[in-house]
């Protein structure tokens, strides 16, 4: 297959923000944040059912890579996509109604937390198989190539993932054919209750891109700004060359690994978590906007107060939805064909 | 008598095997440091230690092949999957080597070794969490499948099944793992193969097993409140199968209802309804009913959750169909 091989190195200011990007990608992780805490009020309260794995630590991975994206890109991902949903710009609304298991809901309330999808926004999908849409993502690749389109695909998985043999398998191919994709490895340290030390071989996870091929690199996870960077070079290399990347992004889950796991006393101390709390990425983005003088206390508040309508009004809207029609249960299982 | 979690009971039978037997151990994700996902392994690294309790990374194909290789030169693996829905990852190993290596090696590799974990629906967890997959197991020769539905049978049977010298499945529920029952401090094994007639009467059959059984025993309560008395049959092991307890009982009901937790298609309870027409074909009195999934995959919300799953009044709809009874 023939490629395009650019010499010009990716623009060094790919990523760069202004004071109102800034703003935005502050009110995405905020937004996002205030969504979850009413996840797990919902989920005590018995109104968010099955499992519910919350991205609570992990705001900017998604956000800074999902903000680098066009609209006509693609993502998928994990179980773990409240975050990266709201992040790519599905509605408060949608999500809360599919958690909410109703008509309204991104996936007419089928799917659920673990599976968030959305055709307007080329989401496609949450996936609860460890490893399962690594090649699928990959497969969305392949069809962009195939098509000579220029788009990428960002293809999210936990740290877990690295160790599945379709992980390998994927990796392989993409390497093997330059496909455009960016594998993000959100290495937040644990696959449930298995630090990553006791689960793969190598601990320094974007080292596997060795084995393919692929250029590969490590980023702080919590701060957004420098993950976008990450990913405007990712992308550059992806539209231009058609050349896959694997992006490890070091970041921390400051929740259980689902609503049933305690936060921390089995697998983890509480010491470790306080430390990495301190590292909370909405922090790390604020601090940096105060030395710029772009946010103070009070226009902080406001936008928490903004955020916090939103979230409220997610609610209500999803507890106003009704629950998807008896005979949807029938329905989406094959589709009509039409020709 | 003790009574006892299904989990625990589990437990105990894990725990007295390896202790009888040094070549016994126990592989899966979670089940060492984290104490098993649903805490079926409980406290067995402390006892055992790390060569007999292993974690492993995600890599169900892996390390259920690594269990193969182990069995293959006389170790007895205990394969963990922590649910039935992630073991499809695995099925090669299961199916392909597993169930064939004794056939194709002309009998010189025998594979003793359990895969065993959760299987079937929770609570929504939709479509890739709530599967049933007993059918496609039981269709494979050369693999023993068992599904306890209660805390004895869960213990005696897991016993069995680890000094069996062939490979066994074994299906749990993750909403059984809190299920309480008596447990006997003496030793028992409950012999692969046998049915458990759990309840007598002459009414109506209901065949059934795994955590099936619980809405089977529900229903027979409930219905002998109306003088409708139930035999009802748990299974236990679905290959090899007690087609003589079932034949027995529904030469006594002439009427059968056979109730599985999965799909319709090609499930368990189509093989059971073959064996029926085929040994009582003379005695039935009407066709035999199957209750089921609903033929779709399982939805998230809680309402359509529930109208996709067997139930009781679904089960005894059934019942009633078979009795001609309004
Ligand atoms: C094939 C498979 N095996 C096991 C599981 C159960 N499981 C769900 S999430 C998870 C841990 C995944 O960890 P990681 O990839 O690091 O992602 P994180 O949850 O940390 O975001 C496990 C073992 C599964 N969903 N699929
Ligand atoms: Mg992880």
């Amino acid at each position: 297959m023939a490629r395009k091989k650019t010499d010009a190195p990716a623009d060094p200011g790919l990523g760069a923000t202004d004071a109102a990007q800034r703003r935005d990608l502050l009110r995405s992780m905020l937004l996002q944040r205030r969504f979850e805490e009413r996840c797990a009020e919902a989920y005590a309260l018995g109104r968010i059912g099955g499992f519910c794995h919350l991205y609570i630590g992990q705001e900017a991975c998604g956000t800074g890579i999902i903000s680098m994206l066009r609209p006509d890109d693609y993502v998928i991902t994990t179980y773990r996509d409240h975050g990266q949903a709201l992040a790519r710009g599905i509605s408060a609304r949608a999500v809360m109604a599919e958690l909410f298991g109703r008509s309204d809901g991104c996936a007419r309330g089928k799917g659920g937390s673990m599976h968030l999808f959305d055709r307007n926004t080329n989401f496609l999908g949450g996936h609860g198989i460890v490893g399962g849409h690594v090649p699928i993502g990959t497969g969305v690749g392949f069809a962009i190539k195939y098509r000579g389109g220029d788009q990428v695909i960002a293809c999210f998985m936990g740290e877990s993932v690295v160790n599945t043999g379709a992980f390998h398998e994927a990796l392989n191919m993409a390497g093997l054919w330059k496909l455009p994709v960016v594998y993000i490895i959100e290495n937040n340290r644990y696959g449930m209750g298995t630090a990553l030390e006791r689960a793969s071989a190598i601990h320094d996870i974007y080292q596997r891109g060795a084995a393919y091929d692929m250029p590969r690199g490590v980023v702080d996870g919590q701060d957004v700004l420098a993950v976008r960077k990450a990913m405007g070079e990712a992308i550059h290399r992806a539209r231009t060359e058609s050349m896959p990347t694997l992006l490890e992004v070091r970041t921390y889950r400051f929740m259980g690994h689902s609503m049933s796991d305690a936060v921390s006393g089995t697998y983890r101390t509480k010491a470790e978590l306080e430390e990495y709390m301190q590292r909370d990425p909405i922090n790390v983005l604020r601090a940096h906007m105060e030395t710029q003088g772009e946010i103070d206390d009070t226009r902080m508040a406001a936008l928490d107060d903004e955020v916090k309508a939103e979230v409220q009004d997610a609610w209500d809207f999803a507890e106003a939805s009704p629950e998807p029609a008896p005979e949807s249960l029938w329905e989406d299982v094959l589709v009509e064909t039409t020709t | 008598m003790p009574i006892v979690t299904y989990r625990d009971a589990l437990n105990q039978a894990l725990r007295e095997e390896m202790q009888r037997d040094d070549r016994v151990f126990l592989m899966g994700e979670e089940v060492a440091v984290y104490q098993g996902a649903y805490k079926v392994s409980k406290g067995l690294l402390q006892e055992f230690g790390e060569m007999r309790v292993v974690d492993t990374p995600i890599t169900e194909l892996g390390f259920a092949g690594i269990g193969v290789g182990a069995a293959m030169v006389g170790l007895r693996p205990v394969i963990e999957f922590m649910t039935w829905n992630f073991a499809l990852l695995a099925i090669d190993q299961v199916v392909n080597a597993a169930a064939k290596m004794l056939y194709m090696s002309g009998g010189q590799y025998n594979i003793p070794m359990v895969f065993r974990g959760p299987n079937g629906a929770a609570l929504q967890l939709s479509a890739q969490h709530s599967q049933a997959f007993e059918s496609w197991l039981a269709h494979i020769p050369g693999l023993k499948v068992v599904s306890p539905g209660n805390p004895y049978d869960a213990k005696g049977l897991l016993k069995a099944a680890i000094r069996d010298d062939n490979p066994v499945i074994m299906f749990e529920g993750e909403m059984m793992y809190n299920m309480k029952g008596e447990v006997p401090d003496e030793e028992y094994i409950i012999p692969i193969g046998k049915g458990d007639l759990k309840r007598e009467g002459d009414h109506c059959t209901i065949v059934t097993y795994g955590k099936s059984i619980n809405l089977a025993l529900q229903v027979a309560d409930a219905m002998a409140k109306d003088g409708i008395r139930l035999d009802v049959i748990d299974l236990r092991s679905i290959r090899p199968i007690d087609t003589e307890m079932i034949a027995a009982s529904v030469r006594k009901t002439n009427r059968a209802v056979v109730l599985e937790e999965g799909w319709e298609f090609c499930g368990v309870g189509a093989q059971i309804v073959d064996y029926i027409q085929r040994d009582c074909f003379d005695e039935l009195d009407a066709p035999v009913v199957r209750v089921h999934q609903a033929d779709v995959p399982m939805p998230y919300a809680r309402n359509l959750e529930k109208l996709a799953k067997p139930d009781m009044n679904k089960t005894i709809a059934a019942v009633k169909k078979v009795m001609y009874l309004p």
